[in-house]
């Protein structure tokens, strides 16, 4: 089940969008944000779906992998449009079901609404799955850096994530351990009521964080061990480097931010 | 000819809340390239001493020195530079996402520039020979793997020392002897000072000289072959003779006529099967 969930994960490949630089693409997916929300009218619609297509294809990612992937996502986003669909009373009455009636506007708004739900998740998914985790916090590391200057700590923070990232296999990995451990003493995960099954879970996160503090505490001594004093004066082994790619990629977001501006409604 | 890298006096340590003594009156001398073994059972004091080595505890009486530092909370950095330590959980010291950002981790640390790092980074990993798992993550190696990516870590620093606490313990006997290996070779090339803490006998065994704790203080000290005579009474301190020494003992006291006491099976078994054509 998990192998076909995609939010958050990273896909090993090379394209353009691989090689960007992961400052740009936080950027880029930052401003696409804010820009979607420029679209109301059908031709705003179909100019987004266009772009978003072409970053799919130039990124290398299949899109039907990436359909399959945000299943989980699209009953979210049904769920969203069937909300506008009965609820919007906007426009002529197309049909009546029951004591509910139907809207052309709500049905149009239904439409946008998830279409915008849709194009956000699909350009979100492809960040993480475009760029190793580590990247992704290299990058927010140096986007955030002049917050160091009003004291907010930007390298610690970099740093927790980046470790967080790193055990997080480690973690499940015990989590299925343990799991297994119990469910030979006789406990079981998998039936009764919620609140029984809520009950079963205790037995399992108690090892866990027992264990997951002893991990943190055997990891500082190592950190320290191996000359970890904080950030002052600390290189860095990644460096990212911005090149021409990444300007034109956001000036060509800018280009598409003043064509939505010109065509909306 | 040989130079003192680790001099410990008179040392003496007891944690804040108990009674006895973790470490007492210890006194301790390494030369440069040796390899030295400390071995105990439980509770000896042996992680005590080694965390008293890498300024996680600092001495209660006596002095530590360290490559010509003297251990205190002002040049603990240098002493860290110059001593690196593999911990027991390969899980629990590996930093980085991928192997090379584990190995550079260090070296960030001590504020390497970046084009000397990468340098440094496959120089180490070449090193343990790692260098084919430069982006692997660390839940696809093995135990042994990750110990020698910790390894790696270590000696990118260039340290003058290393100390393994107990850094075999938690893995398959396979990983045990990649890891030692890796160990005996880089301790052959660089002469880097080895120093092994373990409860493993057979561990020990591959050490130029073994100190022997009990109760937070030397009980004795010897070549791993003056050690292992002592069969009984390492037992009664908690600490088995490995297997191969013990059969070689008990087939001396049957009367055949072994040319020593072996360290490894594979020695005895060629011993044995050779035996014959001594004759």
């Amino acid at each position: 089940m998990m192998e076909k969930v995609i939010l958050g994960r990273y896909l090993p490949a090379d394209s353009i969008v691989h090689r960007m630089d992961p400052r740009a693409k936080l950027l880029f997916i930052f401003v696409f944000v804010l820009i979607v929300f420029l679209a109301n009218n059908v031709a705003t619609y179909a100019l987004l779906g266009a772009f978003t297509l072409f970053i799919v294809f130039s990124s290398n990612v299949k899109l039907r992998f990436l359909i399959a992937g945000l299943k989980p996502v699209i009953l979210l986003i049904l769920f969203t449009f069937f909300l506008h669909v009965f609820f919007t009373k906007e426009g002529e009455v197309l049909t009546q079901v029951g004591f509910l009636s139907i809207y052309e506007g709500g049905v149009i708004k239904g439409i946008f609404i998830s279409l915008r739900f849709f194009l956000l998740i699909l350009v979100t998914s492809l960040l993480t799955l475009t760029t190793p985790p580590i990247s992704v916090t290299d990058g927010i590391e140096s986007l955030f850096g002049p917050l160091k200057k009003i004291k907010v700590p930007v390298h610690e923070l970099a740093l927790m994530m980046s470790i967080s990232l790193r055990f997080i296999p480690t973690l499940l990995d015990e989590t299925d351990k343990i799991m297994k451990a119990q469910m030979a003493r006789g406990a079981d995960f998998t039936s009764g009521s919620i609140a029984d099954r809520v009950k079963a879970v205790i037995p399992l996160l108690i090892p866990l964080f027992v264990s997951a503090f002893k991990r943190a505490e055997e990891l500082a001594v190592a950190m320290e061990a191996r000359g970890y004093k904080g950030g002052q004066g600390r290189t860095k082994y990644r460096v990212l480097a911005w090149h021409v790619r990444d300007t034109m990629a956001l000036l060509l977001l800018a280009v598409l931010a003043v064509v939505l501006f010109m065509l909306r409604s | 000819m040989s130079e003192t890298v680790i001099s410990i006096q008179e040392v003496s340590f007891q944690y804040p809340d108990q009674t006895a003594f973790a470490l007492q009156n210890v006194s301790l001398h390494v030369q440069r390239g040796e390899w030295l073994a400390i071995v105990g059972h439980n509770g000896s004091g042996k992680s005590t001493l080694a965390k008293m080595l890498n300024g996680l505890h600092y001495p209660q009486k006596g002095q530590v020195m360290i490559s010509g530092f003297m251990l205190s909370e002002e040049n603990v950095w240098s002493i860290r530079e110059k001593l690196g330590m593999v911990f027991q959980n390969p899980d629990n010291q590996f930093v980085g996402t991928t192997v090379q950002d584990d190995v550079a981790f260090g070296l960030e640390n001590n504020g390497v520039e970046q084009t000397m790092m990468k340098e440094r980074v496959l120089a180490a990993l070449q090193k343990v020979g790692m260098t084919a798992f430069l982006n692997q993550e660390p839940h696809h190696l093995s135990g042994g793997q990750k110990q020698r990516v910790a390894i790696a870590s270590v000696i990118a620093l260039r340290p003058d020392i290393i100390l393994l606490d107990e850094a075999t313990s938690m893995l398959d006997p396979l990983g045990r002897d990649e890891v030692m290996e890796t160990i005996r070779e880089l301790k052959e090339k660089e002469g880097l000072t080895v120093i092994s803490i373990t409860h493993d006998l057979e561990e020990a065994a591959k050490a130029d000289r073994v100190i022997v704790l009990n109760e937070g203080s030397i009980y004795t000290e010897g070549t791993p072959q003056a050690i292992f005579q002592m069969d009984q009474e390492l037992l009664q301190l908690g600490l088995g003779v490995p297997f191969s020494v013990r059969m070689s003992q008990l087939l001396a006291d049957e009367g055949l006529l072994l040319t020593q006491r072996h360290f490894n099976q594979e020695e005895l078994v060629r011993d044995i099967w050779t035996l014959n054509f001594a004759k």
